[in-house]
Parts: structure tokens; C-alpha cells; sequence
């Protein structure tokens, strides 16, 4: 799971599935046109439900091993009510900010410096390489002996989630801007910080927010991670509580906010990402005055 | 190039300035500013050395416990022990052995179904939605309801690692097969293939480069998906196993082996899918 970020590219844009890669416009099949485009693909999810209600109600499967839609919407409503489910997104989304915060900007640091400096490089570039071998799953323990399992553990794990593929794209973001851009701007005298601020940065923003969103993607992975293994609180820990009780309808509404929000945190960088870069599209428009 | 560069900043104009910029960025005054191959090594193993000191002397002058931090040393006479008295070698193979069915299996699998969503518009359209919205759960929040529903056993690991495989596979075969070339299809149809004979000799060594990159991804996720599993169903042996087992008795030293092991199974797993993947893609024009 740590490993999205070795390669950029396509797999990258495959992983991100939605993310730029091309798709082909497909017609709906003739017999399947009267439900029009979206429809269809509740198709699936429908029958599974029907399916799922047609087993709960003959019971075909004891309710430990697959509860009634019924009970789990029950549960939902029971949980949404007491605020239980609130609260644990709530401390699970804190936790993922702070160490995220941590791990982006660290690893932000670390890659442009990687990236304007060879020498800083040669002496960082083996052991980062060596530290990022072992997945985020890995380190967990050992941070578990080192700092125990209070809240420094999720914040340390989620941080390293995020700070490796962050490293990565910020670094590769920097060795892309073209050389000549650098030239102009020793024409025009830049400074290092003017030659950092208005060429290097912005020249390197689209593989840094790759790396952003990588490492958000990380991050939330890395939070189930560590909350399945070490917590008291969060979306981790009511998978792993709704295990034990043998709540199964808790452990698929956990399941389900896992998946939302972990799309949504996605999402929001996107939306973020395409902000960003308006500049780009604005200028392409005005003929480019690069 | 270093003398060159100092000497040029020293000059004035617009030229002493882009020398001035390749010592900042020498990337830009081409390779040849990359310091020479022997001194970059030692550069390399300046930090990593200079950490294990550190480490060593932190642990033998008792700065830091050495029950959180035991000397070098005392990990590698640990290796050695669990190698020659104890069973690391089994805990491994069983490990490497429950990766690679679950692999198969995902692959397997991952590939059918990447080429029925790529191929039919109809189970593209019914299927494609439901799996990129049940992909977006991230993979170990799986293993409670895998748990209840296929034990602690063989069975749940082997399906957790399973699906773990899948999703990759899936994607970058369905992407592959989506970007074969129009006009090569078009020639299949005009030399009348069958169904079987297109998909056979022309979607999927065309979408190959893609499927070879989602089995590359595969690997490395089942990799971790084999730890993962054997972290939270502890039953039975494993490498994750003994990782857990020595947090539990607070065994650092068992611990940080683990961890190596860890790496470097995967990078060892890494390197050699390059490797295959670079050899299968040899006839491509690069």
C-alpha cells in the first residue's frame, strides 16, 4: 500500500482511475436504454440488495455472518442519533490533517531540496530510498515500542504515509522544470528566492499535487491501518469494536464512511488541484505569455 | 566542473549568472555537474553510517534503553539465533507461500474480470461504477468483515490478500484492453477473427504493457496484504506473526528484523517484476 508513488505515469493515472485517462464514449445497449446512462449502474448494486434482503428474510445465512439491510439501517440511524458516528469521523478526519500536515510538509521540504540540490541528494537520497522500502504496515510496531499507542503513534505513522510518496513527486516535480525556464530567469537576474518562488515552485506544482494527493490517499489508508491495530476511538476502532461484538451492521457502516471518506478527502484536493492551476488554463487561453 | 562553475560566478553578465544557477540546480548545466560516481557512493553511506554510530553509542553508553533501542549487534545475533534454533525460514516461506496463491488467485481473477469490463460495453456499464465505488474502501478496513466471514484461518488471509491483488489487475487490464488501436481491431473483424481469437491475439497482447504493470502493482500489494493479514489474524505461522508476537513480548531486536525482512522481501519482490516485466517487453520499440 505504500507503494502508488514508485511510478508515476500511467500507472499512476490508472490508479487514480478517474483521474485524466481517457474513456472511450460507449452507447448503452439497446435493451438497457430506456433506463438511460447512470441508471444502469444501479442495476448491480439493486440486485445484491434484493439479494441480500431475499437471504435475510428466508434466512438463508444466521444473522452473525450477514445482519438484514433492515438492522443495518437501523444501526445507522441508532449511531447517527447518539453521534457516535459523527464522533468517531470526527477524531479519525483530526487525525489525519494533523499527520498529514506533518508528513506533506516535511516531505515537501525534503523534496525540493533533493530537487535543487545534487549534493543534498547524494548524502539523503539512499536512506530515504531505504525508509520508504519498508510499507507504513511495517513501522507500526516498532513505533508502537518506541512511542507507545497514544495519539503520537497515529500522528507518526500517518505522517510517514504521507511523507514518502510526498518526497517523491516533490523531488521529480523540481528535476521537471525545464532547463530553460532556469536560463530566463538568470537573463532577468533572479535571486534563489525568486528563482524558487516564481519558477521552481510553480513549475513543479502539478507532480507536487500528485504527491499531495497520494499522500492523502496514503494518510487515510495508513489511519485505518494504525486504528485497526492500536486505538480507542475512530473509524478503525469501530471496525475493529463491531468485530468483537460481532455487530456485523457496525463494522459495514464503518466500512461504507471508510470509503467515503476517503473518496471525498480526494475529491476536495481535486477540486483544490484545479484551482491552483488556473493560471495555466487562464494563460493557454490569452495565447500563452509564458 | 565545480572549479569552472566558481570561476564563472565570478565573471559578470547573464553568463555568470547561469553558472551561478547550475551550482544551485546543476541539473541545468547537464550531467556532466554530477559529482563523481565514487564520491556520491560515500556521500550515500555518510548518513546511514553516521545513524548507525549513533545508534551503536546511544544504545552501549545507555542515552537510550536497550530495550527500545538493543545495540546492533544483539539484532544480528538475534537473526542468527532465529535463523539456526528457531524457525524465521519457516515463518518466512509460510508467509511467501500464502502471498503467492493469494497472488494467483487475484490475478487470475483480476485479469478475466479486467477483460469482461473492458471488452463487453454492457458489463462495463452494470459493473465498472460498483467497482470503482466498493475500491474506494480502503483495503484493510476488509479484513473484520473477512474475519467473520471466513475465520482467522488460511482461507481469510488467502481471500484478504486475494483482493488486495485484484484491484490493480482489474484496472490496468481494463485500461489496456480499453486502449487497443481502433484500426488494428478493424483489421481483426476484416480477417473475420472469432470472438476468442481477438481477444487472444490481439486485445491482450496489446493491452499486455498494461496488464504486466497491474501484476507488478499485484505483487507488491499482496506483499504487504500477506503481512497485513497475518498482523490481524494472528493464527498460524508468519513473518507479520513474528513482528506482532515481538511487539507483544516487547522483543525489539525481533522486531526490527522483521522489519528488514520486510523490506527487503518486497524490494527483493520489486526488482525481480521489473525484471520479468522489462524481459515479456522486450519486443516493444521503446
Amino acid at each position: 500500500m505504500a507503494y502508488y508513488t514508485l511510478r508515476n505515469g500511467p500507472v499512476g493515472r490508472v490508479l487514480a482511475g478517474d483521474r485524466g485517462a481517457t474513456r472511450r464514449k460507449v452507447a448503452v445497449s439497446p435493451w438497457l436504454r430506456p433506463l438511460g446512462g447512470g441508471a444502469v449502474a444501479l442495476v448491480l448494486p439493486l440486485s445484491l440488495l434484493a439479494l441480500w434482503t431475499l437471504s435475510a428474510a428466508f434466512e438463508w445465512l444466521p444473522p452473525q455472518i450477514l445482519p438484514a439491510p433492515a438492522d443495518v439501517e437501523h444501526g445507522l440511524v441508532e449511531m447517527w442519533r447518539s453521534g457516535d458516528l459523527a464522533k468517531h469521523t470526527a477524531i479519525s478526519l483530526l487525525r489525519v490533517v494533523y499527520g498529514f500536515s506533518i508528513g506533506a510538509i516535511v516531505g515537501l521540504a525534503l523534496g525540493v531540496a533533493m530537487g535543487l540540490s545534487r549534493t543534498v541528494e547524494d548524502y539523503t537520497r539512499p536512506l530515504f530510498t531505504a525508509f520508504a522500502q519498508v510499507p507504513t504496515l511495517g513501522w507500526i510496531p516498532l513505533l508502537m515500542l518506541l512511542v507507545g499507542i497514544g495519539e503520537g503513534l497515529k500522528i507518526l505513522v500517518i505522517a510517514k504515509a504521507a511523507f514518502v510518496p510526498m518526497t517523491m513527486n516533490s523531488f521529480a516535480g523540481i528535476r521537471s522544470v525545464p532547463p530553460a525556464y532556469g536560463e530566463v530567469a538568470a537573463l532577468y537576474r533572479f535571486n534563489r528566492w525568486q528563482l524558487l518562488r516564481q519558477v521552481m515552485l510553480p513549475g513543479a506544482i502539478p507532480p507536487i499535487f500528485t504527491g499531495v494527493r497520494y499522500g492523502l490517499t496514503h494518510a487515510w489508508m495508513a489511519l485505518v491501518a494504525v486504528e485497526l491495530l492500536a486505538s480507542s476511538e475512530g473509524l478503525g476502532y469501530l471496525l475493529v469494536w463491531g468485530r468483537q461484538m460481532f455487530w456485523l451492521d457496525a463494522v459495514m457502516i464503518a466500512m461504507v464512511l471508510i470509503g467515503i471518506v476517503g473518496f471525498g478527502l480526494d475529491k476536495v484536493m481535486a477540486i483544490i488541484e484545479r484551482r491552483l492551476q488556473r493560471w495555466r488554463f487562464a494563460d493557454g487561453a490569452r495565447g500563452g505569455r509564458a | 566542473m565545480t572549479t569552472s562553475a566558481r570561476s564563472g560566478s565570478r565573471e559578470r553578465g547573464p553568463l555568470a549568472r547561469i553558472k551561478a544557477i547550475s551550482l544551485l540546480s546543476p541539473d541545468m548545466s547537464g550531467r556532466d555537474a554530477r559529482a563523481p560516481r565514487k564520491r556520491q557512493a560515500l556521500r550515500g553511506i555518510a548518513l546511514p553510517v553516521l545513524l548507525l554510530i549513533a545508534w551503536e553509542a546511544a544504545s552501549h553508553l545507555r542515552l537510550i534503553d536497550p530495550r527500545i533501542l538493543p545495540p546492533l549487534e544483539q539484532v544480528a545475533r538475534t537473526a542468527i539465533v532465529q535463523i539456526v534454533d528457531e524457525d524465521l525460514l519457516y515463518h518466512l516461506a509460510a508467509s511467501l507461500v500464502r502471498d503467492a496463491i493469494g497472488f494467483t488467485i487475484g490475478t487470475v481473477t483480476g485479469i478475466a474480470l479486467g477483460t469482461l469490463l473492458g471488452l463487453s460495453r454492457l458489463a462495463d456499464r452494470l459493473a465498472t461504477p460498483t467497482f470503482n465505488g466498493v475500491r474506494q474502501i480502503a483495503i484493510l478496513a476488509w479484513i473484520p468483515l473477512i474475519s467473520i466471514w471466513f475465520g482467522f484461518g488460511e482461507a481469510a488471509k488467502i481471500a484478504f490478500i486475494s483482493a488486495a491483488a485484484l484491484i490493480p489487475v482489474v484496472l490496468n487490464t481494463y485500461e489496456g484492453m480499453r486502449s487497443a488501436s481502433n484500426q488494428l481491431v478493424e483489421v481483426g473483424q476484416t480477417l473475420r477473427f472469432t470472438t476468442p481469437q481477438l481477444i487472444t491475439k490481439l486485445y491482450l497482447p496489446s493491452a499486455l504493457p498494461s496488464i504486466l504493470t497491474g501484476i507488478h502493482l499485484a505483487l507488491i500489494y499482496s506483499w504487504v496484504a500477506s503481512v497485513g493479514a497475518e498482523y490481524f489474524m494472528t493464527v498460524g505461522p508468519g513473518i507479520g506473526g513474528l513482528i506482532i508476537a515481538g511487539r507483544e513480548r516487547f522483543q525489539m531486536d525481533l522486531v526490527m528484523l522483521g522489519i528488514l525482512i520486510l523490506g527487503l522481501v518486497g524490494f527483493l519482490i520489486n526488482r525481480g517484476a521489473s525484471a520479468i516485466e522489462a524481459r515479456l517487453l522486450r519486443w516493444r520499440p521503446t
